[in-house]
């Protein structure tokens, strides 16, 4: 019974630690904004974080990247190669992209 | 090692308790499940650190063979004297140390599917709930008649960069002015569809500068590649007269080679004597695919394409270069994006989750010369099983673009393969 006790105690007293310390537990569904926006990475960077010449899209806000993305398809903004990427993605798609780098940190 | 059974997890949860905070992680690591990776290349390490980028609960174990990952991608700009291998080499201490992943040094000899198990050479054996398999290729040796392991030593394929790269330059760096370099190209499919020929423009830039006498000749099993109008362009705008494409049916399918005489045998018309000659040769899924059974009879996995789940084995994937992934080409670029939408396959099956829809890139740039770079892009998604291009998205570099287009992408090329790698080992 005393063991008992002190396995509970010292249990709870790492679920407490486990509360403060850990990294917020993951939503149980992978969204799909998150889903199309981690295919960019592999040009703009790990979050949008750039390490070299390809612009960043990290630090920008979801109506900057929104309205370039539409830009990009509708032909109004040049582009090499962005051109070409935006016009496989709908508004809608557009829009959770946006979203997505518009609020990772 | 790298496994825990149920009755050691029992005693973890004992010892995480006693020991506070820090064993919790643990907990959530085995409560999530262990995902074992054979292979850290493109696929394989993008698929750990995104494992464990959209779930830290799952546990990841990648087993490679190598200390450090030397890519092909820029590898040709090496061959052109452009770059150092130090550029193109990538250590896995971020993967080890920011992502917390395992990394095993070792070599996977079998997989026991019913069990879920995996054999390493070193004789350990690691126990996982999902195994992805990321192998990239494997040449086929003797496919190509006269071509086996002892003549890839006298004529490079540098299709797997490493020694082989370092193979391939020395030899042009030994070649005298005036030499011809033969280019053999091989049938679909085949590992980066457009590398022979980003090969021949990198190889070319070199001896422009230093052995303009000489050429290059690429004997072509098909009749037609990838970018080809770009390239034809590229080639007549930097190196006019020095590029020389003999297609399939001219004359370009090649019988058989001879590497100690580095002479090479169409099918039909006379043997073709080079100085130095550098064999793409035909290409399998790597080895522990084909002896896992994950491959058909041509040697590439077949597998379901939204998932990248093995539709001849549950419960383990099969990624890049070695999976038949719908209209995606074999490309490092391609095996990254599948490896983000298995890791999202993988974490919903875990957790008994519906998978978002899934949505896959390709990205690639060739390097013409320093200065001049064409590009491919796609968007690919899941339609009636298989992956598509979306229509009237991606595509080639515009045909007209103007000498400041071509640098801009130049310099993208360069962005590309600085953002790829470090989002895959960062």
């Amino acid at each position: 019974m005393q063991q008992r006790f002190t396995y509970l105690t010292v249990t709870l007293a790492g679920l407490a630690g486990w509360l403060t310390l850990a990294p917020v537990a993951p939503a149980d569904e992978i969204t799909r904004g998150e889903m199309l926006s981690v295919s960019c990475a592999g040009c703009h960077g790990t979050d949008g974080k750039s390490p070299g010449s390809i612009p960043s899209i990290a630090g920008k806000s979801a109506d900057t990247i929104e309205t370039a993305l539409k830009e990009f398809r509708s032909g109004q903004r040049e582009s090499t190669v962005m051109g070409r990427h935006a016009k496989g993605y709908t508004d809608e798609e557009i829009k959770l992209i946006a979203a997505y780098f518009g609020s990772v940190k | 090692m790298g496994t825990y059974s149920r009755r050691d997890f029992i005693k973890l949860i004992g010892a995480a308790g006693a020991t506070s905070a820090v064993g919790w992680p643990l907990i959530a690591q085995a409560k999530r499940g262990h995902v074992v990776i054979i292979g850290g290349g493109f696929g394989g390490a993008s698929c750990a650190k995104y494992l464990r980028k959209l779930d830290p609960g799952i546990k990841v174990t990648l087993v490679e063979r190598e200390k450090e990952f030397v890519t092909c991608p820029f590898s040709n700009a090496v061959l052109g004297g452009l770059y150092d291998m130090g550029f193109i080499t990538h250590s896995y201490d971020a993967l080890r140390q920011r992502w917390d992943i395992k990394i095993v040094h070792d070599t996977a000899v079998a997989i026991d599917a019913a069990a879920r198990k995996v054999k390493l050479a070193g004789g350990k054996t690691l126990k996982y709930d999902r195994l992805v398999v990321s192998p990239g290729i494997d040449i086929r040796w003797n496919a190509l008649k006269g071509y086996d392991e002892a003549a890839s030593e006298l004529a490079p394929h540098a299709w797997q960069a490493g020694p082989q790269t370092v193979l391939l330059r020395k030899q042009l760096e030994a070649m005298k002015d005036g030499g011809v370099v033969v280019i053999t190209s091989p049938a679909n499919p085949y590992r980066c569809p457009p590398g022979p020929y980003e090969r021949a423009c990198m190889i070319a830039h070199y001896l422009k500068q230093k052995k303009p006498r000489s050429k290059v000749i690429i004997l072509d099993a098909k009749d037609g590649f990838a970018k080809q109008g770009l390239f034809i362009d590229g080639w007549k705008q930097l190196y006019p007269g020095m590029i020389e494409w003999v297609k399939g049916t001219d004359g370009g399918m090649i019988d058989r080679v001879d590497a100690k005489t580095k002479t090479v045998y169409p099918t039909f018309g006379d043997p073709v004597k080079a100085d130095v000659l550098n064999v793409v040769p035909p290409q399998s899924a790597g080895a522990i695919a084909l002896k896992a059974g994950l491959a058909n009879k041509d040697g590439w996995c077949p597998i379901d394409q939204k998932t990248f789940e093995s539709t001849l084995h549950k419960d383990i994937y099969v990624l890049g270069d070695a999976a038949i992934a719908g209209k995606m080409p074999k490309s490092g670029y391609a095996a990254s994006s599948q490896a983000k939408v298995c890791a999202a396959a993988i974490i919903t099956s875990l957790r008994g989750a519906n998978m978002p829809d899934p949505s896959y890139v390709n990205t690639c740039y060739s390097l013409v010369g320093p200065d001049y770079a064409i590009s491919v892009a796609a968007v690919y998604r899941l339609q009636e099983g298989q992956i598509s291009g979306v229509k009237g998205a991606g595509g080639v570099s515009p045909k007209d673009a103007d000498p400041a287009f071509r640098r801009k992408e130049a310099s993208y090329a360069v962005g590309w393969y600085k953002s790829i790698s470090a989002d895959i080992w960062g």
